[in-house]
């Protein structure tokens, strides 16, 4: 009894069972087996046809298992601007290192088509007050947090942020009314404190932030800060961007999830500074809370900006501490598992994400948080062509 | 750029009866819906029963082939559903078939744990903004390199749960002894390697199932594989470029991206199937090895990464709640669609068992913002009313910034709702993120309109101290 194997298809099972109640010995075309190898299963129902596999053939036909791949056809041709945090004694700042974020000429990760020059970079997060924050962020920070200046010095010695963030939320006539000049004293302190470039923001009300920052950016001359944020409408943007021009820093433009009001914002600010001064805040909406509009505008900011659309064509910031208001990040619900690590992976997820859609900046807190994101944008810059260590063996190792 | 489909294309291949059985009273109203995917092919059902359209069907299969194949695996009924992507950005249209979280299980696992994990993986459920996040199905590893002993994990598998089952082994025989036990699952097979994949794509055939086209690290090998896997008939195919951390990240983040890249922006046949991540791999990383904790911690942040750029399918071994959430959530985010708020029916809800005296509150149809508010009245365990309005979806300070919650709305909602039958006091309270509203809703209703707290946790509180009737 003779039959190829390739066409028995479906009932073959039926077939061979119905067989091997007729006769002891059968022959296939591609091999043969005596009835008794078989295992047969007990229930009688299915056997275990150990030696068909092994017996298989490998056919006279070789097929090359090789197809060329096609190019991938990436074809921006816009850049985005490089934006320059900090200033050196030499550049007339106190900083010892700058810092470059933007200058993308491709997608993020899109290293087949080209790599973009400057690695994204993190900056930890200082408030001006002890503010309340979840416990596992508190516990992190400890004593720190009763001193901006140490809070800082803590992000950059022991938790490795490329620079630092310092929040002048006090200042807000709602929270502490903090004086303006004792919010310049604190901005002062963590210059003292920590030999990074600053980023400072005030607290979002719209009077007082702009006398707030355009004394800062007076009082500290030359040091190429980043000054967030600066929102519509002009009464607000404008006497901050042209204090940045004046004396030399950087500004945040800042919008809400919304890539029209972004680019009306940019083209505005453009009239007064030129686009290596300007960072964009699209706004990170967290995970949980909205993450995919963040994800979105991002990425289709920075899709225009690499077409050409010179007024997108901005490094992105992301204030990715907002991940710690999401509820799942921080409430004590025992079920969910410990908040210790539910909150900074809440972080991380949503840093992450963004950092996939074209985010240059992220403003973060927690260390575990900041030690992942950097790990991670460290291993992306790697080689991509070819993996780097054996195929892992997950079926067996596990 | 992928081709562009026209309704009209679609159009001149329909059976052009007007018939409506497919739902939409023309042939041209169902073509947009096809270009549009709202609608599926089968939902015409003049075109597969009559012969004479076989060869317009097989023409609109063809032009409507998505950039990404869609592969279905698992039991009917409770199919697993991978690809079917069309963009490569979700802004573009949206993402089709939200990622497959699969988890592993492994034949030599004890057998009180092998009950309890595929209890907790088919029973586990997160409840975020009204809808429920689950897991999706198994992955059957064989561990021992020994048929029967993964022959018997299939049979336990199949009477704990009909979860989909990827079956997982390089060696042909052991797949085929699960195969005989699971057939009517129609598992998806991992995995065909440039090795063994004469063997496997005759189990495939044989037994009617997907398969996985598996070459770690070399992306003209898998193409081949694919190719080859084509030239046997096989067309439900998935693809494994491999999973990599560490140093090897950034090979596996340009690989993904480069064929969905190729199968959305060039239509290239042999890039258009769904995409399997394995970010188990993170637990016999050398780095991770004997470190539970952080071997979940970077699993998870793997998983993440590749939920976000393009994974289909993704292989996870860590259970812990706190690995899952965030990714179950990511999904359910980036999977909506950008043209339309995740929203719940407006209307008038009760809580607890309200009386004509309750309070009433106000708040809008954001699911978001619905669901949190509802969490918050909820777990406090009040009687009271929540009104929700229509604001297309919008949260409470979008819509109030954005003119979709205003006096008007809400006044013409308490009419609609018929609020004052419900309560015997003429008092509202609104969000406090709405304030601004409270002056011209006391004009326009004569009601008292009270301003909440900011923030729907502090209900409770608020209502402790002014809620006076
Ligand atoms: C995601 C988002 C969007 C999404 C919309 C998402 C959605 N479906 O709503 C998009 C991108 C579409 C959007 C659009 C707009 N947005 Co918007 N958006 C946000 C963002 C980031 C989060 C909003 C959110 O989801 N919150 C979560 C939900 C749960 O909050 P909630 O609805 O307010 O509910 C809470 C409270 O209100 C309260 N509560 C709710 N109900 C009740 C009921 C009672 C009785 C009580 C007591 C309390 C209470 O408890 C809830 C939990 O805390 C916020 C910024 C931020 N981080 O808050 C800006 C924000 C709300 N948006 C803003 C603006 C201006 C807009 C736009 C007008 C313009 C724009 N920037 O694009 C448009 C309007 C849309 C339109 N077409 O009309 C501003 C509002 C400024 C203001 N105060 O006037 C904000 C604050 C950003 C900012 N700072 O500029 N937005
Ligand atoms: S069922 Fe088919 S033939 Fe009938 S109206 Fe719909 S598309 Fe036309």
């Amino acid at each position: 009894m003779s039959m190829r194997r390739r066409d028995i298809g479906e009932s073959f099972l039926e077939w061979l069972l119905k067989l091997l109640s007729e006769s002891e010995e059968i022959e296939f075309e591609d091999f043969s087996l005596e009835a008794s190898e078989l295992q047969l299963d007990v229930t009688g129902v299915t056997p275990i046809i150990r030696p068909i596999m092994e017996a298989v053939k490998p056919e006279a036909r070789v097929v090359e298992l090789v197809e060329e791949l096609p190019k991938p056809e990436v074809a921006f041709t816009n850049r985005i601007s490089e934006v320059r945090i900090g200033a050196t004694k030499s550049e007339g700042g106190s900083r010892s290192r700058v810092i470059v974020i933007g200058g993308e000429v491709t997608m993020p990760f899109y290293s087949f088509s080209a790599v973009n020059p400057n690695p994204p970079v993190v900056s930890g997060d200082v408030f001006d007050w002890k503010l309340p924050l979840p416990k596992p962020l508190r516990d992190a920070f400890g004593d720190a947090m009763d001193d901006p200046a140490e809070w800082a010095k803590l992000y950059v010695d022991k938790f490795a942020a490329d620079m630092v963030t310092i929040e002048l939320t006090s200042t807000d006539p709602s929270i502490k009314d903090t004086p303006i000049r004792e919010a310049v004293k604190t901005v002062e302190n963590i210059l003292q404190a920590v030999d990074s470039p600053i980023m400072v923001g005030g607290s979002g009300d719209p009077v007082k932030d702009v006398e707030l920052l355009v004394e800062i950016a007076a009082t500290f001359e030359g040091e190429r800060l980043l000054l967030s944020s600066i929102p519509s409408p002009e009464d607000r943007f404008k006497p901050i961007a042209e204090a940045a021009k004046r004396y030399g820093h950087n500004v945040v433009a800042w919008a809400s999830l919304d890539l029209n009001l972004q680019r009306d914002l940019d083209r505005a600010i453009l009239q007064i500074l030129p686009p290596e001064r300007i960072v964009i805040d699209p706004t990170s909406a967290p995970l949980g809370y909205g993450i995919e509009y963040a994800f979105s505008v991002m990425e289709r900011i920075r899709i225009a900006g690499l077409m050409g659309d010179s007024e997108l064509a901005l490094p992105i910031l992301s204030g990715t501490s907002n991940a710690w208001g999401a509820r799942e990040a921080w409430l004590k619900i025992p079920e969910l598992g410990p908040r210790e690590v539910r909150g900074p992976l809440w972080e991380t997820v949503t840093a992450l994400t963004l950092l996939l859609a074209g985010c240059d900046l992220f403003i973060m807190m927690h260390p575990l948080a900041i030690k992942t994101v950097k790990q991670v944008i460290s291993w992306l810059y790697g080689r991509w062509d070819k993996p780097v260590g054996g195929i892992p063996d997950w079926l067996g190792g596990i | 750029m992928a081709k562009k489909i026209s309704p009209m294309d679609i159009y001149k291949l329909l059976p052009r009866l007007n018939c409506g059985k497919c739902g939409i009273s023309t042939c041209l109203g169902f073509a947009a819906k096809l270009v549009e995917r709202t609608a599926k092919l089968e939902e015409c059902r003049p075109l597969f029963e009559e012969e004479k359209y076989r060869d317009s069907l097989a023409q609109l299969r063809e032009i409507l082939r998505p950039p990404v194949i869609e592969v279905r695996f698992g039991p009917p009924g409770r199919e697993a559903v991978v690809g079917g992507k069309l963009v490569l950005h979700r802004h573009e249209l949206r993402y089709m078939n939200p990622t497959i979280l699969a988890i592993d299980v492994w034949d030599d696992i004890g057998e009180a744990e092998l009950e309890s994990r595929v209890r907790f993986i088919e029973n586990f459920k997160y409840t975020y903004i009204g809808r429920e996040l689950k897991l999706n199905a198994l992955a059957l590893r064989c561990r021992s390199g020994d048929p029967s002993r993964f022959q018997d994990l299939a049979s336990k598998i199949s009477k704990l749960t009909d979860l989909p089952i990827v079956l997982c082994s390089l060696d042909p025989e052991v797949l085929e002894a699960a195969l005989l036990r699971i057939r009517d699952r129609r598992p998806l097979i991992y995995a065909a390697t440039e090795g063994n994949w004469r063997d496997i794509a005759e189990l495939a055939k044989m037994y009617r199932c997907p398969v996985v086209a598996s070459a770690p690290g070399d992306l003209s090998k898998l193409r081949g594989l694919v190719k080859a896997l084509n030239s046997e008939g096989l067309d439900d195919i998935v693809l494994d470029p491999g999973t990599f951390i560490g140093d090897g990240l950034a090979y596996t983040v340009n690989s993904f991206t480069i064929l969905r890249w190729l199968a959305c922006r060039q239509g290239d046949r042999l890039s258009g199937y769904p995409i399997l991540a394995i970010p188990a791999v993170v637990w016999v990383d050398e780095e991770f090895k004997d470190k539970p904790e952080e071997a979940k911690w970077m699993e998870a942040v793997l998983t993440a990464m590749m939920i976000t750029r393009y994974a289909d399918i993704v292989i996870i071994h860590g259970v812990d709640v706190w690995q899952l959430l965030p990714n179950l959530i990511l999904r359910e985010n980036l999977y909506t669609d950008p043209v339309k708020p995740v929203s719940v029916e407006p209307g008038l809800r009760e809580f607890g068992s309200p009386n004509d005296k309750s309070p009433l509150l106000v708040t809008t149809n954001f699911a978001l913002t619905y669901f949190t508010v509802a969490s918050d009245i909820e777990s406090a365990r009040l009687n009271c009313y929540l009104l929700v309005v229509d604001t297309e979806g919008l949260s409470v300070e979008s819509s109030v910034a954005g003119r979709k919650l205003t006096a008007e709305k809400i006044a013409s909602a308490m009419k609609e709702y018929r609020v004052s039958e419900k309560v015997s006091h003429r008092k509202i309270i609104i969000p406090g993120l709405a304030a601004r509203l409270k002056g011209e809703l006391e004009d326009l209703t004569g009601w008292e309109v009270l301003v909440g707290p900011r923030d729907s946790s502090d209900i409770p509180a608020f209502l402790a101290k002014y809620w006076k009737i």
